[in-house]
């Protein structure tokens, strides 16, 4: 299909997309969040005498006097509830919510509560949590997995490679900080929200709040950036509705760019441990990889960083398996990439080192291993072009110039190295549905409750439309991000494309048929003979119709819903990613100065949206590799940098010309649409491929990320302290 | 409260503020210009820059008051008589964007910089660009959409000499 | 944020008066106090704008470089003088903050900026001397990665974020004040047991300009992990006469690792500009390094960037 730019790019490039913290509500009360400074312990002391006197202050509200609310459902993951109780479970847990007049006012009057804590003893870090580690009883695959006999395996390879690595703590950081607006009228509960998953939200309030479904409306008109920490229910979005209700108003509450890091999430660190064994020409004849990632003390999210080993390679033993370390840090969440993102990390670089070990070419030795099937599930891949992606990468970059000895590419003062890594996804769909109709001058609405996140699903959506309906793209118009629209799934787990996509697809067919059938006064006339001209119906065998002689006045429309298939296949995506890093001999900062992902992802519906979220995602690569940490202070039991001057993102100077492409494919398991998710695969691989050039530059092998340049002044490779 | 007169987007606006009121808050809850956002209130990421007296600075950590006599321009003040500006426009051709709660101090920051320099090399956008965060794009369109408009611009103010645009997406593609 | 007065005044004088009251605090760009009120770091009562100050000069003589305080960064960056004749000012200048600050920051300002430390900027007042005086200081037993290796106290292990000061030192500046005339190498004070207190300065005392001398050829060298827009792991500035490869005078002053610009105080008269030779001209200067656990790579790294920065160009944006 072809690339088009963004059906949003004129609002967003005006200023007139809004934001939820942008929409403008009469007599908008401000809220503002008073946290925990400690990690665990209660409440001892509590005052608000003065926070209630001072200027332009409407409430406050605390766990003594917030009303009562109910368990908010599956989605609110956190399972703890706001302001309900004394007890304190995390540096950062809201204390109370002060409400007033005007912004300034709210944040000094957030400053007069005072509270004091009696504290309990916390661990924060993993690594300190680890005798505490436990085994969860089921999550969204199996918690551990075994196919053949891996000690037997181990026992006949010839070489085995057993290495422990870690990822660090890691923050999403979108650009637009959550942002609740909670707007009580006429007994309606209104909610302009920065949500991954309107009807996730709703659910929640209307569990919490104990209150109908459709006394509760949730738009997320644009968000700015999700990554995760938007898909869940948080209680930021629980409390700025009970603001408004105590109120009797409308209330906004936009969380400080501090408070982003304690209040939907992170990602948490990971020790991995992946074991190897081979025969001497390559060949798997074991793989055991174990992962131990933090969660907190009241709520369980695992990171399935072990399911990569169980369908990357062909090998006859797999074993995988997970561990969950309690820490009183808010709870951990999915972020881009979940699981197969900090995986890959331990995975491929533990290839490289086998690759080192064998000496065998580390792209060669992935295609000696390469799985035509999925060996843990034994079932077919929906469809797989991963060889296509390692030679055109190759080809793209040059790899075959490489030579396999470590410091060989010295450039001037600059220690050169190449490294590659594969890159893979599990595949995500959620059901969906949609509605598409037609008015009488040939304007088409889709309508669909998902969001846009700055993916492009509205423009993905515009062109699925139109090609379903067989009209142009500049005909359809998009809403989404409302309760009011067709159920959809949260914009996660790259699913979106698929899931809306196919409802999209589904319902359009369905109108062009109507369509069709009207115009032919047929039962079920083939949606293929209708085809839009303007505001006219072109229908083979019948003279062209003006849409108002068809239809009328009204528009006319039909909805569809697409739900996953549950096929017998192994759904995932795949890439193959390839980077150069220089590092300064003398400073050892290593700077990514090329990086080539080709990628295997089924039919791509738009090249210029898609091509986009490559380039980002590997951005966020470069992020893991070699920049983002979130330490935590053991003493404070907090993440020590809340604040974009300490913790590092990329910025324009840490990434080179970025090069992504596609293989084509098209996947007839991929919903009608064809294609798999990529929001989130352009994130993975990236890391390990910058770490395994980073010991081709230097020699050093570092099993930590993120590197940093005291860990390549020591030259012993055990990351960070 | 202090009295403070700002001409914002060409037209002046007198008010009694707090001097604790900062500018980005009166420009989006007392002017209603929502499209500069405020991102991450310590100066690191740049998405509330608006342009005082021509120059970039970040509208979250200037007070109002000390925009008195000033002349801001909002990404609202970008485009005129419903026409894009080059640099609007780029980004929209160019995909340099995505989520676009960047974009608007993008932008700015951008359009800063073309007045300075009509035809910036990558490394002199990268650099002029170094205090704006964006969390989705990789930065890569970014850039490419700021060379559009420099050429888009270079092409309005020299239209007896039609250049041929190579669509930079293009040679994005071929490294 | 707290509620603040608000003044602007029309002349010096007129800033002294105000300065003077208790709880003033002067404001130029505000690109730190600004931050430093929302943290609720500081909380003036008054501030006291000198922005519109006449102190905006840049001027080039035979006697050396004269910048007024209230130049903006940007300005002073670009100008074609500074960047021939005291490049290692516009290199420092160029890589700090990011352009919209650099609109807005002074020299003043920027020399007056305060630690990174990341507890003395957390969210909330965390144990910190710094912050608040008797507080305790929660970096010496956490996270001190970005710590002082020179300078620190018991009290106090923050460093000072100003490229612009080390530049300064390294090129002999002096900084005049409405009460005195100071070497740029004591404007900064060293912690003790008043961590609270980060410059010389009494209350209500401004600055009024800095004078540089006539500088040699002079470079700013500033290794940090991200390509742009981060605080230095550690800086150095230099500035040397040098003669058939061997150093004739050189002055060199070290960011990021003390609680002030931390001047380098080795005679390198002499020395050839060859690696192993200045390695060993600097090593007895850092014998006095008193690292953390956390901060110890900086001895190394701080060696390393020195020597780069006397043997190796560097360009004006500073990049390695």
């Amino acid at each position: 299909m072809t690339a088009r730019t963004r059906v949003d790019g004129w609002a967003k490039v005006t200023g007139a997309a809004r934001y939820a913290a942008d929409h403008r509500l009469d007599n908008l009360a401000h809220a503002v969040l008073v946290t925990s400074t400690v990690p665990a312990g209660r409440i001892a002391e509590l005052d608000v005498t003065e926070a209630e006197r001072a200027p332009g202050a409407l409430a406050v509200i605390t766990h003594r006097n917030a009303p009562r609310l109910s368990p908010a459902g599956d989605f609110y993951v956190q399972t703890v509830l706001p302001l309900q109780d004394d007890l304190i479970r995390y540096e950062g847990e809201p204390v109370a919510v002060v409400v007033a007049d005007r912004l300034e006012r709210a944040g000094e009057a957030a400053a007069l509560v005072r509270v004091t804590y009696e504290t309990a003893p916390a661990t924060v870090e993993l690594d300190d949590a680890l005798p505490d580690a436990y085994r969860l009883g089921a999550y969204f695959e199996p918690i551990t997995s075994s196919v053949g006999d891996v000690a037997a395996g181990l026992e006949r390879a010839d070489v085995v490679v057993e290495r422990t690595y870690t990822t660090a703590a890691r923050h999403h950081s979108t650009m637009e900080p959550s942002a609740t607006l909670a707007e009580w009228r006429d007994g309606m509960l209104t909610l302009y929200d920065a949500t991954q998953g309107v009807f996730n939200v709703r659910d929640a309030v209307c569990a919490a709040l104990d209150l109908p479904a459709d006394r509760v409306r949730v738009i997320a008109e644009y968000v700015g950036g999700g990554f995760g920490c938007k898909g869940f229910v948080w209680p930021h979005q629980l409390i700025a509705p009970m603001a408004a209700r105590t109120v009797g108003g409308a209330v906004k509450l936009v969380l400080t760019r501090a408070q982003t890091f304690t209040s939907h999430g992170y990602q948490p660190p990971t020790r991995q441990t992946v074991t190897l064994g081979a025969a001497r020409d390559g060949r798997l004849t074991a793989i055991r990889h174990t992962s131990v990632n933090s969660t907190s003390t009241y709520a369980d999210h695992l990171e399935m960083a072990a399911i990569c080993s169980r369908a990357m390679y062909a090998c006859p033993a797999i074993e995988t398996d997970h561990l969950l370390a309690p820490v009183s840090t808010v709870l951990p969440t999915p972020m881009r990439a979940p699981s197969d993102g900090p995986g890959m990390v331990a995975l491929e670089s533990a290839m490289d080192e086998l690759a080192y070990e064998l000496d065998i070419d580390p792209v060669e030795l992935r295609l000696r291993n390469y799985a035509e099937r999925d060996p843990t599930k034994g079932r077919p891949f929906s469809s797989k072009a991963l060889r296509a992606c390692y030679a055109e990468g190759a080809r793209r970059f040059g790899w075959a110039d490489r030579p396999m000895r470590p410091g060989a590419l010295r450039d001037g003062n600059d220690l050169v190295g190449w490294g590659m890594a594969s890159a893979t996804m599990a595949t995500f769909a959620a059901p969906a549905s949609a509605r598409v109709s037609i008015d009488a001058d040939g304007r088409v609405l889709v309508e669909a409750g998902s969001q846009e996140i700055g993916t492009g699903t509205r423009t993905v959506l515009c062109q699925l439309a139109a090609e379903a309906l067989g009209c142009p793209p500049e005909r359809v118009t998009i809403r989404l991000g409302d309760t009011t629209l067709p159920p959809t799934g949260m914009t996660a787990g790259s699913s979106t494309t698929m899931s809306v996509g196919s409802a999209v697809q589904l319902a359009a067919r369905s109108l062009r048929t109507k369509l069709a059938s009207m115009a032919l006064a047929e039962g079920d006339a083939p949606a293929e003979l209708a085809r839009l001209d303007g505001d006219a119906l072109v229908v083979e065998g019948a003279p062209r119709t003006p849409l108002r002689e068809l239809i009328g006045d009204d528009p006319v429309g039909a909805e569809a819903s697409w739900s996953p298939s549950t096929a017998d296949v192994s759904m995932h995506t795949f890439g193959a990613v390839f980077a150069e890093v220089r590092i300064d001999a003398d400073l050892c900062l290593p700077r990514v100065s090329r990086l080539v992902g080709v990628y295997s992802a089924g039919r791509i519906v738009n090249p210029l949206t898609a091509r986009s979220q490559m380039i980002g995602g590997m951005t966020w690569g470069i992020g893991q590799a070699l920049l983002e940490r979130s330490p935590v202070d053991r003493r404070l039991g907090r993440f020590v940098n809340k604040n974009l001057a300490g913790y590092l993102v990329p910025v324009n100077a840490d990434v080179p010309e970025l090069d992504a492409s596609f293989v084509d494919e098209h996947d007839e398991h991929a919903g009608t649409v064809g294609g798999r998710g990529i929001g989130e695969l352009g994130a993975v691989g990236v890391g390990p491929a910058i770490a395994n050039a980073v010991f081709h530059a230097t020699g050093t092998r570092i099993r930590g990320l993120p590197i940093a340049p005291e860990t390549l002044l020591r030259g012993d490779g055990d990351g960070r302290d | 409260m202090a009295r403070i007169t700002v001409t914002v987007n060409g037209a002046d606006h007198t008010d009694e503020v707090e001097p604790r009121l900062l500018l980005a808050h009166y420009l989006r809850d007392k002017l209603r210009l929502t499209g500069t956002h405020i991102g991450c209130d310590t100066t690191n990421c740049g998405a509330c820059t608006v342009l005082c007296d021509g120059l970039p600075v970040k509208s979250c950590t200037m007070f109002a008051v000390q925009a008195d006599g000033r002349e801001i321009i909002t990404v609202e003040g970008l485009a005129t008589g419903g026409q894009l500006q080059p640099i609007q426009q780029g980004f929209k051709e160019e995909h340099g964007l995505q989520c676009g709660f960047c974009t608007p101090g993008m932008m700015v920051a951008a359009t800063a910089l073309l007045e300075r320099n009509p035809d910036p090399s990558e490394e002199e956008i990268r650099w002029a660009l170094s205090g704006n965060v964006c969390r989705c794009t990789g930065y890569v369109n970014i850039v490419k959409a700021v060379r559009w408009a420099a050429q888009a611009m270079q092409e309005q103010a020299a239209p007896e000499e039609p250049a041929t645009r190579q669509p930079a997406t293009e040679q994005a593609a071929t490294r | 944020m707290r509620d603040v007065g608000y003044l602007r005044v029309g002349d010096t004088a007129e800033a002294l008066t105000a300065a003077a009251r208790p709880g003033a605090r002067l404001i130029a760009g505000g690109t730190e106090l600004v931050n430093l009120l929302k943290e609720r770091i500081e909380q003036p009562d008054l501030l006291v704008d000198i922005s519109r100050l006449p102190l905006t000069d840049i001027t080039v003589g035979p006697d050396g470089l004269h910048l007024g305080a209230l130049a903006r960064m940007s300005d002073v960056a670009a100008h074609p003088e500074v960047r021939s004749g005291y490049p290692a000012i516009a290199q420092a200048l160029e890589l700090s903050a990011s352009p919209q600050l650099r609109n807005m920051a002074t020299m003043g300002g920027n020399l007056m900026q305060r630690t990174r430390c990341p507890y003395f900027r957390a969210d909330h007042d965390l144990p910190c001397n710094k912050r608040r005086p008797g507080s305790g200081c929660s970096a010496i037993d956490g996270d001190h990665r970005a710590a002082a290796i020179f300078g620190a106290s018991e009290s106090c292990v923050a460093t000072h974020p100003s490229d612009l000061a080390v530049a300064l030192v390294a090129l002999d500046a002096q900084v005049r004040t409405t009460a005195r005339t100071l070497p740029a190498r004591d404007l900064h004070r060293l912690p003790g047991d008043q961590p609270h207190r980060d410059t010389v300065l009494d209350h209500g005392e401004m600055i009024l300009g800095i004078d540089v001398p006539v500088s040699p050829p002079s470079a700013y060298l500033k290794v940090r992990e991200r390509g742009s827009y981060e605080f230095a792991l550690v800086s150095v500035a230099v500035a040397a006469e040098t003669s058939g490869g061997v150093i004739r005078t050189a002055r060199a002053a070290l960011g990021g690792v003390a609680p002030k610009p931390w001047p380098l105080d080795v005679d390198l008269a002499g020395v050839p500009l060859r690696r192993d030779e200045l390695r060993a001209a600097i090593a007895p200067a850092f014998a006095a390094a008193r690292p953390l656990p956390g901060s110890e790579f900086k001895i190394e790294l701080a060696q390393r960037a020195v020597v780069r920065a006397l043997t190796k160009p560097i360009g004006l944006m500073g990049e390695t």
